[in-house]
């Protein structure tokens, strides 16, 4: 076995052992990247240099016993997260070639922590999509079967940690773009309560439900990975300035009293047979573990995807206003400033982008904001109201998390719509700023991985890492792709 | 309030919106600092220059600040607020739209009032609402001229700068009250401390709105934005001639449209502006980056307690200790020092009309012939108070006490020795008079025979005379009391 | 039924200049997704509060004190034109 195929907390006992050198590690996962990439694509970029300095800072820390949980532990990072003159393009060719002068607080977290930051990793242009075939810069490919995607928005981030490119990554969920992914993988990803992590250097799309959280191979590392970015910072006025509520304690309590709460209007209807089946025996076996299922409903859940798509696209449309080719990124020739801004962003944004940012124009202006914006901010709040009314009687929440598993690429690339209602169970937890995470739940017929999602309340945390970790003792840590077919 | 024209009576209706930017140490929303005179491009972040990934935070001063303000003009400070954003496109903003305020501005009712050759009148302020401002662009290329400019050249050191919008209600109806508005405005911003209010750095900016209707029309008329006014002399000439503009076009057939229009100082007119592409949609909503701000009673409370005395009050308590209107109108809004001179003087038992006379007179006269600050000059309370004593001792003409109040000015010293020095002493030794009004009297034998037969008028001759051979320093009231007495 | 909109306009808005083509497809991609979108017209929210912001924080503030800027070469050099104190655009439409 590769030292890339450990999980993080295994890697961190052999590099304390000393068994193990954080050079070694991270040489071994350069390794294999450079095998599976041609095939998978799943980083935009990848900095030899600076993991093999980090690498070599690491060991340095490690043998001075200053080592913390990430030290020399190899990460990747979606591209959306801006890294100080390393290349951050958000997978737009608006935004080719820029190269940030600051470090995002949950990147200078991760390096002061001694986290090996690997490259950046591919995604949906602006985390627009939920396959990455909205990359400017090619799609990324699922290793459990290539010719499918491996989910998105922050699909290569996923990819690299199911492959061991990576031994954890951070994404960003705006509607599921964390949790989709993890599921057709068969990796662990976690959307922390909105507020915990700072979004001060994640390049925004939705401001109010945009959230950085990791891809682990395992529950414990999901928890370790968010630790090291979770807190306070005073750049985010919107970060929560509590103390982070810490899962560790209660992380092993099991699932005995859990109340589990099954949605009505969540229930996985419209999905797959496959997921559904997976899903109730998901739920069988929590419940013979001494979990009580508890049926609720939330009816103001029944339009999700509208409100959704209403309200992201809105604030995008605001959001991506400061791509006009003036102080980076791309710029087409213009006589006028006006027509310079307009050719700029008529060619640099990718069609998916494009749409979305004329949709979220016209659900602000005059004339149709009440009809449109307005009323998607109301149902929000009913949505909210639901929730809190849910979690009187239950402490997490059930739910598939995608209604299917991994689809054929290009297969719904023609059709906006079919893409956007993939995203049905991930984006209620959006809209009410809940942490939820995705667990792999074993796999289809055809071998491809199905996820289970748990729900909890704003900073219900430990509960949350709980349930989850009491699902994956259930269903154990899910099986790896086999390398033989995705290595070049 | 009322134009006659040819056609009739029309009523111009005007309202303000002024732009102060404030002067806090840091930005709206980011560290940078407030300095828009640095070298270009300097005092920029990844905030104020809208790099992928940066938020703002709001810098709390700015907000105690326009309340600050708001609480001076009357207004309420609305208990539940949020900054918006305003989308627009240009290359001033960078973030592709402006934080701003909508429908819920920091401060709203409030009132201001102005005065125009003597008639009062009170300006209503519908609300001040807090935003940043905007990049400074400068147009490059052949002789700089905008319509010949090949490019333009962007700093972005003002970008995110503090800018508090004031705006008043249409409750104006000539040049000079606009003009009268914008002024006690400033003085009220000036009073607070919280700008420099420079309208030729642009640090106090304002845009009028001016239409006209028929006299006795209810409805108004459709308003024009007049904008680029750097004086109060041209907002007041602007306005005028915009009403005049309005006024003609509708007599000559046409309709006025909602525009915005550029006044041009050198011709005297106002231009239309190319219209924008696109109509207006700023297609506001509440600024998700920002939470929202809760300023309740106790937030507002010891910012209310800590409001300086404005300028209207302080004219109020001047006139009430014995000022004449125009001279409290006057040191009211005069410089701190000033303004502390005049009252530790009045408090160390000095007149408050005379040592108030100085101040607005002779003070500033000798100050503008010298052109130099009150603050250079030695001048303390104590002088003032001295001179006054020296003035009610008879000791000093008022003449004199002016001259004496030049040389302390000019640091020569105090008031007792300078006029002791310059030899300004007036005579009151009744003796000492006696002798040369004896001469006078003898050198003119006709005059006096007439003083003594009742012509009064004559007290001046005889007294000018006096003080001609005394050299001005004879107290002119003894001398008259010595002429009464020898008729 | 497809909502109809009127494409150029909204594009007008959002500054992006697109080929005839183009927003014509997308102008009947943002019917139907707008077709679909207006489901929640039907829920009643009379009396129901907007949310802006999931948490409910509020006064978020700094204190006024400066931080460090960023060095103006490292700023400019990122830029697509500029001189060597500005950045460098072409000369605004309505700047007459």
């Amino acid at each position: 076995m590769s030292a890339a195929d450990l999980s993080i907390g295994g890697a961190r006992a052999a590099l304390d052992a000393g068994d193990l050198s954080a050079v070694e590690l991270a040489d071994a996962v350069l390794d294999r990247a450079s095998a599976t990439e041609a095939q998978l694509h799943a980083y935009l970029l990848i900095d030899h240099e600076g993991a093999r300095a980090a690498a070599v800072a690491a060991d340095e820390a490690i043998a001075a016993g200053t080592a913390g949980p990430l030290t020399g532990i190899p990460i990747a990072l979606k591209d959306n997260m801006v890294t100080e003159g390393v290349e951050t393009t958000c997978a737009s060719q608006i935004l080719a070639g820029w190269e940030p002068p600051y470090d995002g607080t949950a990147v200078a977290k991760l390096k002061q922590s001694g986290a090996v930051i690997v490259g950046k990793t591919n995604l949906d242009e602006f985390a627009m999509g939920s396959s990455t075939e909205n990359s400017a810069f090619g799609t990324s490919r699922n290793p459990w079967d290539t010719d499918r995607v491996p989910g998105g928005s922050s699909g290569g981030s996923a990819v690299s940690v199911a492959v061991g490119s990576a031994l954890g990554a951070f994404g960003s969920d705006t509607g599921g773009s964390i949790r989709q992914p993890a599921a057709l993988t068969g990796t662990v990803g976690f959307k922390p309560t909105y507020g915990l992590v700072s979004r001060y250097g994640l390049i925004a799309f939705a401001s109010s439900l945009d959230q950085i959280g990791p891809f682990a191979r395992d529950v414990d590392d999901a928890l370790t990975l968010f630790e090291a970015v979770a807190g306070h910072d005073p750049m985010d006025s919107t970060s929560w300035d509590g103390a982070v509520p810490d899962a560790r304690p209660t992380l092993d309590a099991g699932p005995e009293g859990l109340r589990v709460g099954v949605v009505e209007e969540m229930n996985g209807e419209g999905a797959d047979p496959q997921v559904l089946a997976r899903y109730r025996e998901v739920l069988s076996a929590l419940e013979s573990a001494g979990a009580t299922l508890v049926d609720v409903s939330m009816p103001s859940i029944a339009h999700p995807v509208s409100t959704y798509y209403l309200i992201a696209p809105a604030e995008a449309s605001a959001n991506l206003a400061r791509f006009d080719g003036i102080r980076y990124g791309h710029r087409a020739d213009g006589e006028t400033v006006e027509e310079l801004m307009a050719r700029t962003r008529g060619e640099g944004f990718g069609p998916e982008v494009i749409r979305r940012i004329l949709l979220g124009t016209y659900a602000l202006s005059a004339g149709y904001y009440d009809a449109f914006y307005g009323q998607a901010q109301k149902v929000r709040t009913l949505a909210i109201q639901d929730f809190e009314r849910a979690y009187e009687q239950v402490d997490v929440i059930a739910a598939p998390t995608s209604p299917t598993t991994a689809f054929k690429i290009g297969e719904r690339s023609e059709n906006p719509l079919a893409m956007y209602l993939s995203d049905v169970f991930t984006i209620p937890s959006n809209l009410s700023g809940h942490p939820a995470i995705s667990v792999p739940a074993g796999t289809d017929d055809a071998g491809l991985p199905i996820g289970f999602q748990l729900l909890a309340p704003a900073l219900g945390e430990p509960v949350l890492f709980r349930a989850a970790k009491a699902v994956e003792s259930l269903m154990g840590v899910s099986a790896r792709p086999r390398l033989e077919e995705v290595a070049g | 309030m009322i134009v006659e024209s040819a056609s009739g009576r029309w009523e111009p209706v005007i309202g303000i919106e002024v732009h102060v930017e404030l002067e806090t140490k840091s930005k709206m929303f980011c560290g940078c600092t407030v300095d828009t005179e640095a070298e270009p491009n300097t005092n920029v972040c990844p905030v104020c220059l809208a790099l992928p990934g940066a938020l703002p935070v709001i810098n709390e001063r700015a907000i105690e600040w326009i309340a600050r303000i708001g609480l001076a003009l009357g207004c309420t400070v609305t208990p539940d607020t949020v900054f918006s954003r305003k989308n627009y496109f240009y290359a001033d903003i960078p973030k592709g739209y402006q934080i701003s305020q909508f429908d819920l501005p920091v401060c709203a009712d409030g009132h201001l009032d102005i005065e125009v050759d003597g008639v009062a009148s009170r300006v209503g302020i519908e609300r001040a609402h807090m935003e940043e401002d905007t990049a400074k662009s400068q147009h490059a290329g052949d002789g700089g001229r905008i319509h010949t400019a090949t490019s333009t050249l962007v700093d972005f050191n003002r970008a995110g700068v503090p800018l508090v919008e004031i705006v008043s209600r249409p409750d104006m109806h000539t040049g000079a009250q606009a003009r009268a508005y914008a002024q006690a405005l400033r003085q009220v911003v000036l009073a607070l401390d919280v700008s420099d209010a420079k309208l030729e750095e642009g640090s106090m900016r304002f845009d009028a709105n001016v239409s006209v209707r028929p006299e006795g029309e209810p409805e108004l008329g459709t308003k024009v934005e007049v904008k680029n006014m750097n004086s109060f002399r041209s907002l007041e000439r602007a306005v005028d001639h915009e009403i005049s503009r309005q006024i003609a076009h509708i007599e000559s057939g046409g309709t006025v449209i909602q525009e915005t229009r550029h006044w041009d100082e050198a011709d005297g007119r106002t231009h239309g502006m190319r219209t924008k592409e696109g109509s207006s949609d700023y297609r506001y909503f509440t600024e998700p980056d920002l939470p929202p701000m809760h300023l309740d009673e106790d937030w507002v409370a010891p910012i209310r307690a800590a409001l300086p005395e404005l300028p209207e009050a302080r004219a109020a308590r001047y006139r009430q200790m014995g000022l004449e209107a125009g001279a409290a109108d006057v040191l009211a809004p005069a410089s701190p020092r000033a303004r502390e001179l005049f009252e530790s003087a009045v408090g160390a038992g000095g007149d408050p009309r005379q040592v108030a006379n100085w101040l607005v007179q002779d003070v500033t006269a000798w100050l503008r012939k010298a052109d130099t600050d009150l603050e250079a000059t030695p001048l303390s309370a104590g002088h003032l108070v001295e001179l006054g004593r020296l003035v009610d001792d008879g000791k000093l003409s008022s003449s004199a006490a002016v001259m004496v109040l030049g040389h302390v000015l000019a640091g020569d010293g105090a008031p007792a020795g300078v006029a002791e020095a310059n030899d300004l002493i007036q005579i009151s030794d009744a003796g000492a008079l006696e002798s040369a009004i004896d001469e006078i009297i003898a050198a003119n034998p006709e005059e006096w025979e007439r003083y003594v037969g009742g012509e009064q008028k004559l007290t001046g001759f005889f007294v000018g005379q006096v003080m001609r051979v005394t050299q001005g320093k004879a107290d002119p009231k003894l001398v008259s009391q010595i002429l009464r007495d020898k008729a | 039924m497809p909502i109809e909109i009127d494409v150029a306009h909204v594009a007008r808005l959002a500054r992006l200049s697109l080929p005839e083509e183009d927003l014509a497809r997308y102008g009947e991609q943002l019917g139907l997704i707008l077709e679909h979108a207006a489901a929640i017209q039907g829920v009643e929210t009379e009396g129901v509060e907007p949310t802006a912001h999931p948490l409910g924080i509020v006064n978020r503030f700094r204190p006024d004190e400066v931080r460090p800027s960023l060095d103006r070469g490292v700023v400019l050099e990122q830029a697509p034109d500029s001189t060597e104190t500005h950045f460098r655009v072409p000369p605004a439409l309505d700047a007459s």
